[in-house]
């Protein structure tokens, strides 16, 4: 690795990266004094650091790794439910609208597998495959292609982790067509979440758990309105009042703290996201 | 916004100083609030006491463009959420009314929202037109509720790509999640199981084989909600 022959070849496609590179003394200062600190083998992603620094945007490889990152999300969605479809009989009730639901939603997941994977190409992540997952999460959830309530909780936990997953990466792919694909499979898994949600809570009959299809504020007026505490994590920060600045709740009459919670829902970063994720990988 | 922008790159002779500066400017602008009124204030129109047009502009010259056109569609669906809620179809649930008046409250926070961080860059008031719908019929009701719920999704997903601010461009994410919440509560009303039945929606723009859901771009959501519309809106800049 010779960072004097990278930066020549970046000259030759853009004539003006030492013009870039040089105003930012501290970048380059920061960049330098790190090398002392790291190894060789480190240097690929020390240089994408400086480049992000540099430019001021993301490289691709910034956009691939979202990518990859959705896509190990979506084989974990994915093989969550094509399981409880195949192989777990008597777990969805047979000959009810539940059936149908579970199956669109697996097909979708299916459909995100695929595309993401498509586009990525060579630079996709190994495929992921049932036998790499623990959906019990180590036991937190033994029964949970056994007991249909602990699926469905489990189900909403996904979706709704999707869909701060995929928002929290919005900003790194700002500006990008890309961006419009991630936004058309972030609302598709808000409404997987709404509809499970709705299932928990009974559906058109009602009678089931108290839940709305939107993530509002928990019993005890905390963020978590699931019921089940061992999710805490995926609805960290979702009783945020504020937005940009602007407090939503009392932002007019009837807008209370409840309805300003769900009025917006929150991002995750994806260190939280990996974090919820790994519980549910084999070790 | 853009403007600003030029006036730094003219000032400073090194471009990378201008876009430190404009980068220092942006990360100010999304601290808060106040952020947002000083980029309005830098970006006011100059004419903007004597409008040439009738009814509002939407000018998709920068940011403000697209927080504007989400203004007035959130204007559009908590007005007729709040008229719903108001006098609500006698054969609609106690739990329907309940979730209705919900959304209501979430569609007036989006409103609001928007008019405060606008602030003097927010376009008036819209007058809606909603003859076509009865107020008085559950059906009815919850075709206009689906209609605007996945035409919100839509724009939310079609405009995404031209906001230019990581804030903004949060904002509107935490934001089209919530309709596409509604959308898929309003669609199982509608028919059990239709939440995301993105068969339904090609029109607009989804495509149910890559399991994408709506997206379009403003030329295309305006002349949709122009049914809904009083107050012309002219567009810019698009």
């Amino acid at each position: 690795m010779n960072i004097v022959n990278i930066l020549e070849e970046i000259e030759k496609v853009d004539g003006e990266i030492y013009e870039r590179l040089s105003p930012r003394r501290a970048a380059m200062k920061d960049f330098f004094d790190m090398g002392k600190k790291i190894t060789l083998a480190a240097m690929p992603l020390a240089l994408g650091s400086l480049f992000q620094k540099a430019y001021g945007q993301s490289t691709p490889t910034d956009v691939t790794g979202v990518l990859n990152y959705a896509l190990t999300l979506e084989y974990l969605e994915y093989h969550f439910y094509n399981h409880a479809v195949v192989a777990a009989p008597g777990l969805i009730p047979a000959g009810t609208p539940a059936v149908g639901a579970i199956t669109t939603i697996r097909n979708h997941e299916k459909a995100h597998v695929d595309l993401l994977k498509g586009a990525l190409g060579t630079a996709a992540i190994k495929e992921l495959a049932y036998a790499d997952f623990d959906f019990t999460a180590g036991g937190a959830f033994a029964d949970v292609y056994t007991n249909y309530q602990t699926f469905l909780a489990v189900a909403q936990a996904f979706e709704d982790t999707g869909v701060r997953a995929y928002k929290g990466q919005a900003a790194v792919l700002k500006g990008n067509n890309v961006l419009t694909v991630a936004l058309q499979i972030h609302s598709v898994e808000a409404r997987h979440a709404a509809h499970i949600r709705f299932m928990r809570s009974g559906g058109l009959n009602g009678g089931g758990v108290a839940i709305k299809p939107w993530i509002s504020l928990g019993a005890s007026g905390g963020a978590n309105d699931s019921g089940v505490p061992a999710v805490d994590p995926v609805y960290a920060g979702e009783d945020t009042e504020a937005q940009a600045g602007i407090t939503i709740t009392g932002i007019a009459s009837g807008v209370d703290k409840k309805k300003a919670v769900e009025s917006f829902d929150e991002p995750l970063t994806s260190t939280a996201v990996l974090d919820i994720a790994g519980l549910f990988l084999k070790k | 916004m853009k403007n600003v922008q030029e006036q730094l790159m003219h000032e400073e002779e090194s471009i990378f100083n201008a876009q430190l500066q404009r980068r220092s400017f942006l990360r100010y602008a999304g601290a808060g609030a106040a952020g947002v009124a000083l980029l309005a204030a830098g970006c006011k129109k100059r004419d903007r006491d004597v409008p040439a047009y009738e009814g509002v502009m939407l000018d998709f010259k920068d940011d403000f463009g697209v927080l504007n056109y989400a203004y007035a569609l959130e204007q559009l669906e908590a007005a007729f959420y709040t008229q719903v809620a108001s006098n609500p179809p006698s054969d609609m649930s106690a739990n329907e009314k309940a979730y209705f008046q919900d959304i209501q409250f979430h569609e007036i926070a989006h409103r609001e929202f928007f008019k405060k961080a606008l602030n003097t860059s927010a376009i008036g008031s819209l007058e809606v037109d909603f003859s076509s719908i009865d107020f008085t019929k559950r059906s009815s009701v919850l075709a206009a509720a689906m209609a605007f719920e996945d035409l919100g999704v839509a724009a939310y997903n079609g405009a995404g790509v031209r906001l230019k601010n990581d804030n903004f461009l949060l904002i509107a994410g935490k934001i089209v999640s919530v309709e596409a919440r509604h959308a898929s509560y309003v669609r199982d009303l509608v028919s059990y199981g239709s939440f995301a039945d993105l068969t339904t929606l090609t029109t607009f723009g989804a495509k149910d084989s890559d399991g994408l859901d709506a997206a379009l771009t403003p030329d295309k959501v305006l002349p949709i909600a122009a049914k809904y519309v009083k107050t012309k809106i002219n567009v810019i800049n698009l």
